[in-house]
């Protein structure tokens, strides 16, 4: 299947900042990228040198075989983009901003339906400045819709909205990719990306440091998978000594590695005999989240690195 | 250029002014109160009397005399004697008088022997409200001197002329100069912030997204500021006609001008705003623009008024030009004259639309 978005060696520097230094990946069509990364990584820098917003200060790009700066007038009208700030003329109706977005690109849109898949029905005749932060998310991402996109870049589209509304927007994002459209999604609700996403990249300081299914980056970056057993911290050494095996304490749990799951019964056994008190146990794998936080923690040697260890 | 988007942009563009009522208030409302204060200063000077500069060169004769207490008496019009060696008409004209009479030796010969008599009633056409009340106490007072004299049969009788030259009043010079001064100030400081907020706000990145072009919306809000400005010139001449009485002429001969000014004020604003790095220097840059051709162009009293320097200087600013076609049109109807402004705001107007287009730009690199 032919790549919708492809970026090599692709750098932006802001004066002496360099905010992405050569990065490379590609989205394959009618899929859901997920592209991660903490504050100020280049993650907003990156999609809208795609949307053509932005120059590149160097690499090659094309979003749908296009040249996003030279061709932008060609590859807008098969572009959907909400920017990570949505905002709109104070005094619109999320009604009329649409029928004007429709206009504009010429197609027929049926703005009440499209407020409805957005769920934002309620507050079609509201002025824009009346709307609250998600309820103007939410026009962005219908307006977005309004050109009947190839490939929607959705610049955190479900920062600051309440669950139900994420939700509601994950199923807008799931329907697109049924439609068979591409779909480039920053967030930093890892959550989202896990669920949605079929290729995820993490960058960080403008370098990418994963790419893959969220699968394929758990696997390759994650720990294996872990028994957790509740019990006090005395268990750790008792098992290390029993078993020889790297138990670890975290808070009031002992995690206990579990290549194969054949182990379990071996160090349930262990447990028993150990004369420790324990309760509950479960298996853990992990998180697209916990991968993350470890990843983007490893690289930055300050706040965040110190929360993982606490 | 597609008119579709055009079309669209003009309305979501409208109507956020209209619901806005800041804009509507500087464009609509705010020139009329100025037509209203300045009218209400330029007339205040006079009262309702008119001045009836009048030669009587039958002097000796009573009836003369009585005519002219009889007159005084009507308290319309102030009977103000006139050296009879003058040809009233074009003194009247030189001087800036609309109404004058001549009362011709043998008027009272001809009263008291019943004999038809003309006195000679010197009128301004375009002082409608001077010359009709002149009118009406001349004709009275000379019907009342024949019921008095035969009963009803005309005697004395009044033949209309018109003064030498036509008079213009403050009030006339101010409605095309504030017609002017609205073409430059409502889109000139829209402009200045539209292109400054919208920056700020990401809304022409936002726009840059959608085939809508550059030109394609500065001709939109072109149109917008062709739409307020005529609207608000109409206004604003039903207000000093209607009220003050200004002398003007209606024709479609004003309409280029008020095309063409919003056309070069728009794109002027738009230049100005964009050239500036800061929200602050565009207001800066768009104020030095803006403050001497409010002042200086004609748009509070007529430039021909100013010193000679000043006269120079006003005839570089590009308000000078809307303002003295438009008296050209509605004062003295000298349409080739006015004709030489238009072409001179249509060359500006082509050349700072396409450089506001140049300079502004939807996106940054
Ligand atoms: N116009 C600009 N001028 C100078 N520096 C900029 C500019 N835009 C972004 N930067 C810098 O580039 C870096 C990357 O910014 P970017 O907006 O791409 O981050 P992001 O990953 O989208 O962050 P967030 O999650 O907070 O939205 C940051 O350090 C930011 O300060
Ligand atoms: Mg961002």
């Amino acid at each position: 299947m032919a790549d919708a978005v492809e970026v090599h060696g692709l750098t932006k520097t802001y004066g002496t900042l360099t905010a992405v230094g050569g990065i490379d990946f590609t989205v394959p069509e009618g899929k859901v990228f997920a592209f991660l990364g903490p504050n100020g990584a280049g993650k907003t820098t990156t999609v809208e040198i795609l949307e053509g917003l932005r120059r590149r200060t160097g690499g090659d790009v094309r979003v749908l075989g296009l040249d996003p700066w030279e061709d932008g007038r060609e590859l807008h009208a098969k572009v959907g983009v909400i920017p990570q700030e949505f905002r709109f003329f104070e005094k619109i109706h999320p009604v009329e901003a649409i029928e004007y977005y429709a206009a504009l690109f010429g197609t027929r849109v049926d703005a009440h339906a499209l407020l409805r898949r957005v769920e934002l029905e309620d507050k079609a005749r509201a002025r824009f400045e009346t709307l609250s932060g998600g309820q103007k998310q939410k026009l962005g991402l219908a307006l977005s819709l309004a050109n009947d996109p190839t490939i929607c870049f959705l610049d955190e589209p479900t920062t600051g909205l309440d669950p139900q509304a994420r939700r509601a927007i994950w199923q807008v994002i799931r329907d697109l990719r049924s439609e068979g459209r591409t779909v480039f999604l920053t967030t930093h609700y890892l959550e989202e990306a896990q669920i949605l996403a079929d290729q995820v990249a993490i960058i960080d300081h403008g370098r990418i440091i994963a790419r893959g299914t969220p699968d394929e980056i758990i696997a390759q970056h994650g720990r294996p998978p872990r028994l957790r057993v509740q019990a006090s911290p005395g268990m750790a050494p008792y098992l290390r000594e029993a078993l020889g095996v790297t138990a670890t304490v975290a808070h009031n749990y002992v995690e206990i590695p579990l290549p194969t799951k054949h182990e379990a019964l071996r160090i349930l056994g262990a447990l028993e005999a150990s004369g420790v008190p324990w309760e509950g146990f479960a298996t853990v794998t992990d998180t697209l989240e916990d991968v993350f936080v470890q990843l983007v923690g490893h690289m930055d040697d300050g706040v965040l690195k110190s929360e993982v260890a606490r | 250029m597609r008119p579709r988007r055009i079309s669209a942009d003009l309305k979501v563009f409208g109507r956020n002014y209209l619901r806005n009522g800041v804009g509507l208030f500087f464009s609509l409302i705010f020139p009329v109160i100025l037509i209203g204060l300045f009218g209400l200063i330029f007339s205040s000077g006079g009262t309702t009397t008119v001045t009836l500069y009048t030669q009587n060169y039958d002097h000796a004769s009573n009836v003369s005399v009585e005519l002219l207490a009889a007159l005084n008496a009507t308290g319309a019009v102030h009977v103000q004697l006139v050296d009879p060696s003058q040809n009233l008409s074009s003194w009247l004209g030189e001087n800036g008088h609309p109404v004058g009479l001549v009362i011709p030796s043998g008027l009272a010969a001809a009263y008291l022997a019943h004999r038809p008599f003309a006195v000679t009633l010197y009128t301004n056409p375009t002082d409608q409200a001077s010359s009709g009340i002149a009118a009406a106490a001349v004709n009275g007072v000379l019907t009342q001197f024949n019921l008095n004299a035969s009963h009803g049969s005309v005697i004395l009788f009044a033949t209309p002329a018109n003064v030498g030259s036509p008079l213009f009043t403050e009030i006339d010079y101010l409605v095309p100069g504030l017609i002017g001064f609205s073409i430059l100030t409502s889109p000139m400081f829209a402009m200045v912030d539209i292109s400054s907020t919208y920056r700020k706000e990401g809304l022409f990145r936002q726009l840059s997204l959608t085939p809508l072009t550059k030109g394609e919306w500065l001709t939109s809000k072109i149109l917008w500021y062709i739409l307020l400005t005529v609207i608000s010139a109409g206004l604003m001449i039903g207000v000093g006609v209607l009220y003050f009485g200004a002398h003007l002429t209606l024709s479609v001969d004003m309409l280029p001008f008020l095309v063409l000014g919003p056309f070069f004020f728009v794109s002027l604003g738009m230049l100005a705003g964009s050239v500036a790095r800061t929200p602050e220097s565009a207001a800066v840059i768009g104020n030095i623009i803006t403050f001497p051709m409010m002042f200086l162009s004609g748009t509070f009293f007529p430039v021909s008024m100013f010193p000679p320097g000043l006269q120079a200087f006003a005839r570089i600013l590009p308000l000078y030009y809307v303002i003295d076609g438009l008296n050209q049109v509605m004062l003295f109807h000298n349409l080739t004259a006015a004709a030489i402004d238009l072409a001179i705001i249509l060359a500006a107007s082509v050349v700072v639309f396409i450089l506001a287009i140049v300079a502004f730009k939807w996106r940054e690199s």
